[in-house]
């Protein structure tokens, strides 16, 4: 979230699309009502389904699965042809005026610089005009045709109304009603907030998906403000503290990337890290890329990160593909090139696409380690279920070790919520039995590893024993030690400016502004920096006081970076620092320094007048409609038909796809046509259940006792099918048996001129708990992922679907 | 289910004393569910699962999303769902938490023959004392809203008790603690009333010119009271009583029957008293044996014997 | 049971069983009923050990009382078939209350105000029956509607009142006859008794030769 949870009460207008809030965040969603009983805020809900957030949205319209692009970039155009944007603000805080490199283009579908048979772009030219000085052309009459401003408008002209409703299937009046409320927020003080979930990013355009909204957004200027903001509500606890500490194959922690195979010396890996500013003035705060990763490196290595071996960047992995996710992980365990895997809180046979590859994969496995604190399907793939699991056990040689772990409520810890708060808990109860917390397990492994290459060597035994674990007690380092290393501290006396000391050797840093590039500090995870200072642990806080009222409180616990609530809250203050909505400011100029009620965003004391932008990260300091290279699918969102879909692109039936997605051979022999699988497949969560967690606890699985799928009335009516009556729903990869809920909230819709069904699979259920035993939506759910951060296409599938005699029909 | 509060009764099930409190200074409490703020997401129904100690059995997908499939003696909350198309022909989903309304006038109480099974504090709140039920399900016929349900393991009514236990000492109920939407409030009935007037503005704002508060006359209001965006149709929402009150067939029943029978019974004994004082016992007199043994001896006498006189 | 020599059977012992069976049915029934009826008489539940067991005896007593019953109406419905007798035995109910029976025409076995007693409580058992099914709550409290229950309970409460006043007009009038009580415990009445109250009953009898409680077929006498 760019803004925060209590903060979505500010909004004038709420639009969930891309996510079901009352549903899978029913906590949060308080924040919705708040501001329509007392900021008077209208709810928007666009969804497939008529979902239990539409049932208090003051307006709802349906949309095709997957089609989200095309009904943004609709709005997108809207927008500018009714010239319902912030003019100001726009073109001021986005690069709007900016001029793009000539050799950029899009044509039928693709970009320009694609490659057939890599399926990639050569991105050279997605640039834009430098001039001697390596800054970027501008044109503040928004005359040039290569402004991105008339770039963006040149390519969303095709969304027309009558386009976006013949692929999204929403109906045209529907539709600009949406556009009409969405543009009454371009006022300067007025807000929408953007709330979303995983019904954008598990789509083959999930990543584009998302910044469509920030465009809108952005042209609407409702990015840095009060009540606005790109708020991805994040579907789990703690898992946006798994991307802050990066806990992903190709970065690591605060966002930094892991070297690329080409990128053999540091100077080659920090040659395209640093980004240098773009336009004359800017921060461009990534240029202190190197403070930060070399203060990692110390915490990783200590003494043994030097100047001289380069912070020891010899001892990081150098990827050699893009990234190892978990679909790639599977495909690799599927042809025996991965043979060990420690599963650590993850529950893939029932969490990721294709159930039947997930088996293939695990039962080719030397060994599975699950930690875990419930028995989990992942842990049982061997186990014969039937048609539920059908397992040979015999056939099987992997050995699975089950390693039941703590709980969040049986150990001291933080978790990082949507809104970057890091909020500290403290162990409640005795774990269970025997189990054990995570850190204790990782620990044992460590130990045992270390001693082996000790004794053993192997062919690259430094980056295991040069690693620092200078832990007060190393079988279980406490959840405090852990922090305070997150945080950092100075290695060596840190002077300030005047040549005072500043922090002494040995203490903890307060900010990330304390970071040294020459070795004197550590810290690791740069953006944690401020939360476990000398004064304490700032997690741990619990202060309610919001000086405004205005779901500010930054007193309790922490927020990542520094303590700032709101992001590019620079934003909320116009170019001369007076903010838009006088009502709800964030922070303002006072004439000497930026105050307000958030940390700004933003260089304390720079002047208005000096004309630094106020997206700091980004080397032109301003927002992007046109991403240059940063997306691997296009510096604009283009509409690309889900992976399986059942029509064919209106836009350019040539590119039906996303270009850039990578897909592995095995996996496309496993999509479905149309012409097979005739409706469109959707999976999601239930308000009772958490994923496959919850189905273990008795009042869940009271609340939620059954695997079921729902269908619209008219096509339950053609397939002869009867609510409560067992269906069968099938895709090219696997099919399920469960009950069938017909339902009046799902209607078709008119795609193409046809009408479209869908099919909704709520996805909790497998065959360990207490809940009634089912299959798990992704027996039929494709193994494909978003082009750029590979998270796999629940959303948008086709399938067929019958009625049937029940599980006893199955053999 | 307890009996923490009993001085504070002003309603006594199957008594004829007079309850201990008037209502004198206590004020009246009221949950507010509204219903217009409500995401169905059933962490009110897990709360009073949790708070009371109760769980139902594992059932099955009934063809909605109502689980359990309906009220049952573990189940003393329900969300009931409908898919409502309205005039417009734009769907609604109406979701209505479904439980005891805590009636002014409780027909529960009214039916219940056991003394003290079901009382009514003053502040409202209808409870059953579980000691003292003795599992008759009067109650059940007595209830307009259909709510109590009797266990089949115990043989005793179960139904939400407000928290009774809760609010003796100041606590909300634990269905209002988990809502997080603030659809389910708890107060005075006075505020709740005032606020629910505030929300109603704000619905007839937004289009729904029926909006209205649901606290209907016929039990003499409830404690437990909806905001509706269709005042005008309560039944719309899963069958919810369009103008309930006790039936007229309770109320004959436990109302003027009651003394008449007594009284008929007091009236024959009475009366077979008074025959016996005046008339006295009818009892066989010697010339009646003797005239039945004439008969008798006739019978035995030649067949020629006449015809007895009359 | 010795019967004294002369005397007549009135009821045999397995009608007099079958009649304390019900008997004692019916009083507990009215016991638990009336304990559940109105709060001034709860305390009836004391009988059964506590209101519960009240509750739950209840229909079970009924059902016994329901066959019991049964076995009363096989055994009595054709001595209780309304006639003429009836109706001039009830124009002289006057004379009948007073004591006074000479010239109150004669009846057979039973009078109309015992026919009314056993017609009343043909029709109430039943109803009582049907009634306190639907209000079973244990076994058929899902069976029918709230609706139909309510009028249920005030069907059988009504049904209740009215067999409670025919069971007192029944237990008085066999204080206020005299010998009746006998007729019940030890079957037996004498010859003045059946003179006196059941004249054609006694004539029928002595007239086949039968010493109670129904005349010999004399027919079937004939053939031997």
């Amino acid at each position: 979230m760019t803004n925060t949870w209590q903060d979505i009460k500010n909004a004038n207008v709420v639009l969930v699309m891309g996510g079901n809030a009352a549903e899978a965040h029913p906590c949060g969603f308080k924040w919705v009502i708040e501001a329509k009983i007392h900021n008077g805020a209208k709810l928007i809900v666009v969804d497939p389904r008529f979902t239990r957030t539409a049932s208090v949205a003051d307006f709802y319209a349906p949309i095709r699965p997957g089609t989200d692009i095309a009904f943004l970039s609709g709005v997108i155009r809207y927008l500018l042809e009714k010239d319902q944007v912030q003019h100001e603000y726009v073109r001021a805080y986005t690069n709007a005026s900016l001029i793009v490199k000539e050799g950029f283009s899009f044509k039928d579908g693709l970009f320009s610089g694609y490659n057939a048979e890599t399926h990639s772009y050569d991105k050279t030219d997605w640039q834009y005009e430098l001039d001697e000085q390596g800054f970027a052309k501008i044109d503040d009459t928004w005359e040039n045709p290569r402004c991105v401003i008339n770039l963006m408008r040149q390519h969303v002209d095709r969304y027309t109304p009558e386009m976006v409703s013949r692929i999204c299937g929403t109906p045209i009046d529907k539709y600009l009603t949406i556009c009409n409320l969405i543009a009454g927020t371009s006022l300067p003080d007025k807000a929408m907030t953007s709330l979303f979930a995983l019904g954008w990013t598990q789509h083959s355009v999930g990543s584009q998906n998302i910044r469509t909204m920030a465009m809108v957004q952005l042209l609407l200027g409702n990015i840095g403000v009060s009540g606005g903001g790109m708020n991805a509500l994040r579907g789990h606890s703690n898992i946006q503290g798994l991307t802050d500490v990066g806990l992903l194959s190709n970065q690591i922690p605060g966002y930094l990337t892991l070297p690329k195979d080409q990128e053999q010396t540091f100077d080659d890996y920090m040659k395209t890290r640093q980004f240098k500013p773009l336009r004359p003035n800017q921060m461009s705060y990534w240029q202190n890329y190197r403070k930060f990763f070399v203060s990692f490196q110390k915490t990783m290595f200590g003494d043994a990160a030097t100047a001289e071996n380069n912070w020891a960047y010899d001892l990081l992995p150098k990827l050699n593909v893009p990234m190892y996710d978990i679909i790639k992980a599977f495909e690799m365990m599927v042809h025996g090139e991965i043979n060990g895997y420690i599963c650590q809180g993850f529950n893939p046979l029932q969490a990721f696409p294709e159930k039947n590859k997930i088996r293939r994969g695990l039962s080719k496995l030397k060994y599975l380690v699950v930690m875990d604190p419930l028995d989990t399907e992942t842990s049982r793939f061997w186990e014969n279920v039937g048609p539920l699991n059908p397992s040979d056990p015999a056939k099987i040689e992997t050995e699975v070790f089950q390693l039941p772990t703590t709980c969040f409520a049986e150990e001291d810890g933080t978790l990082v919520n949507s809104a970057r708060w890091l909020q500290w808990h403290w162990k409640a109860a005795e774990p269970p039995a025997k189990a054990k917390s995570d850190i204790w397990i990782m620990a044992g492994i460590f130990h045992r590893m270390r001693e082996l290459y000790r004794k053993e060597g192997g062919a690259f035994p430094d980056p295991i024993l040069k690693l620092t674990w200078n832990y007060t007690d190393p079988v279980e380092p406490s959840a405090d030690e852990l922090a305070k290393e997150m945080n950092g501290r100075a290695r060596a006396d840190l002077k300030d400016a005047s040549g005072a000391i500043a922090v002494k050797a040995g203490q903890q840093l307060d900010s990330f502004a304390q970071l040294r590039d020459d070795g004197t500090t550590e810290s690791g995870c740069w953006i944690f920096t401020g939360s476990y200072t000398e004064k304490g642990n700032m997690m741990a806080r619990r202060d309610t006081h919001d000086p405004r009222d205005q779901g500010i409180t930054p007193d309790w616990a922490w927020s990542w970076p520094a303590n700032r609530r709101i992001l590019y809250n620079r934003a909320s203050a116009d170019v001369a620092g007076n903010p838009w909505n006088p009502a709800k400011p964030i922070i303002q100029w006072d004439g000497s320094r930026w105050v307000g009620i958030d940390v700004p965003d933003y260089g304390p004391t720079i002047k208005p007048s000096d004309g630094v932008g106020p997206f700091i990260m980004n080397a032109e300091g301003t927002g992007r409609f046109f991403a240059l290279d940063q997306m691997v699918d296009g510096p604009f969102p283009e509409h690309y038909e889900p992976m399986e879909s059942p029509v064919e692109n209106l836009l350019h039936p040539k590119v039906q796809n996303n270009p850039a997605a990578r897909v592995f051979a095995d996996d496309r022999a496993d999509f479905g046509t149309p012409e097979q699988f005739p409706y469109v497949g959707t999976t999601y969560r239930l308000t009772e259940h958490f994923h496959f967690w919850t189905k273990h606890a008795l009042i869940n699985a009271i609340l939620q006792p059954q695997e079921f799928i729902e269908i619209g009335e008219v096509l339950a009516n053609e397939k002869g099918i009867a609510n409560n009556g067992w269906v069968r729903v099938s895709s090219k990869r696997g099919h399920m048996i469960c009950k069938a809920y017909v339902t009046k909230r799902i209607k078709p819709m008119t795609v193409a001129g046809k009408p479209t069904h869908v099919i909704g699979v709520p996805l909790h259920w497998g065959f360990t708990g207490l809940a009634k035993k089912g299959y798990g939506a992704n027996i039929l759910t494709p193994s494909v992922g978003d082009a750029n951060t590979q998270t796999p296409e629940f959303k948008a599938f086709l399938v067929n679907i019958e009625p049937s005699n029940g599980p006893e029909g199955e053999v | 289910m307890t009996n923490y509060q009993s001085q504070n009764f002003i309603r006594i099930s199957a008594t004829t004393m007079t309850p201990p409190a008037t209502r004198n200074h206590e004020a009246e409490m009221a949950k507010l569910i509204d219903v217009t703020r409500c995401i169905g997401c059933k962490a009110c129904q897990a709360a009073c699962m949790e708070w009371n100690n109760l769980r139902s059995t594992v059932g099955t997908f009934n063809g909605t999303l109502e689980n359990p499939a309906d009220l049952d003696p573990h189940t003393w909350t329900l969300m009931r769902f409908t898919e409502h198309e309205n005039d417009k022909g734009d769907l609604e989903w109406l979701i209505r938490k479904d439980g005891c309304m805590h009636c002014e006038d409780p027909g529960c109480l009214k039916a219940c023959p056991a003394p003290g099974a079901i009382v009514q504090y003053e502040n409202g709140i209808v409870d059953f004392v579980s000691e003292n039920c003795i599992g008759c399900g009067f109650c059940v016929k007595g209830c307009p809203f259909n709510i109590p349900r009797i266990s089949q393991v115990d043989h005793k009514s179960y139904k939400c008790t407000l928290c009774s236990d809760r609010v003796a000492v100041n606590l909300e109920p634990a269905c209002v603690k988990a809502c997080p939407t603030g659809a389910i409030l708890f107060g005075s009935k006075q505020n709740m009333t005032d606020w629910a007037g505030e929300r109603v503005e704000d619905l007839k704002s937004r289009g729904f010119a029926n909006a209205g508060l649901y606290d209907p006359p016929g039990v003499g209001g409830t404690h437990v009271m909806y905001v509706l965006h269709h005042a005008d149709t309560p039944s719309i929402y899963s069958d919810l009583p369009e103008n309930p009150k006790i039936s007229a067939t309770v109320e004959f029943w436990k109302g003027l029957i009651k003394p008449v029978a007594l009284a008929s019974f007091a009236a024959a004994v009475v009366t077979g008293f008074m025959h016996w004082v005046i008339a006295g016992p009818n009892e066989v007199q010697p010339e009646d044996e003797e005239a039945a043994d004439r008969i008798i001896e006739g019978k035995n006498a030649p067949k020629s014997s006449p015809e007895l006189p009359t | 049971m010795t019967r004294p020599l002369g005397t007549l059977i009135r009821n045999d012992t397995a009608t007099r069983i079958n009649h304390w069976i019900t008997a004692l049915c019916f009083v507990l029934l009215v016991i638990s009923g009336l304990s559940m009826f109105h709060p001034v008489l709860y305390w009836l539940s004391a009988f059964f050990g506590s209101g519960q067991w009240a509750r739950q005896s209840h229909p079970w007593i009924g059902v016994v009382l329901l066959l019991s019953y049964s076995g009363l109406i096989i055994q009595f419905w054709r001595d209780n078939l309304w006639n003429m007798d009836d109706v001039r035995w009830m124009m002289a109910i006057r004379r009948v209350l007073a004591n006074d029976e000479e010239g109150v025409p004669e009846v057979a076995r039973f009078n109309a105000g015992q026919k009314f007693v056993f017609w009343s409580m043909a029709v109430l058992v039943p109803v009582l029956f049907i009634t306190g099914l639907i209000i079973w709550e244990y076994y058929f409290g899902t069976w029918t509607s709230i609706p139909t229950q309510r009028a249920a309970l005030l069907i059988h409460s009504l049904c209740a009142i009215a067999a409670i006043l025919v069971w007192i007009v029944h237990v008085y009038a066999a204080i206020w006859v005299r010998g009746s009580m006998r007729a019940m415990t030890q079957g037996y009445v004498t010859p003045g008794w059946a003179w006196r109250h059941h004249r054609k009953w006694f004539r029928s009898l002595v007239a086949t030769g039968s010493s109670g409680p129904r005349p010999n077929d004399v027919r079937r006498e004939a053939g031997e």
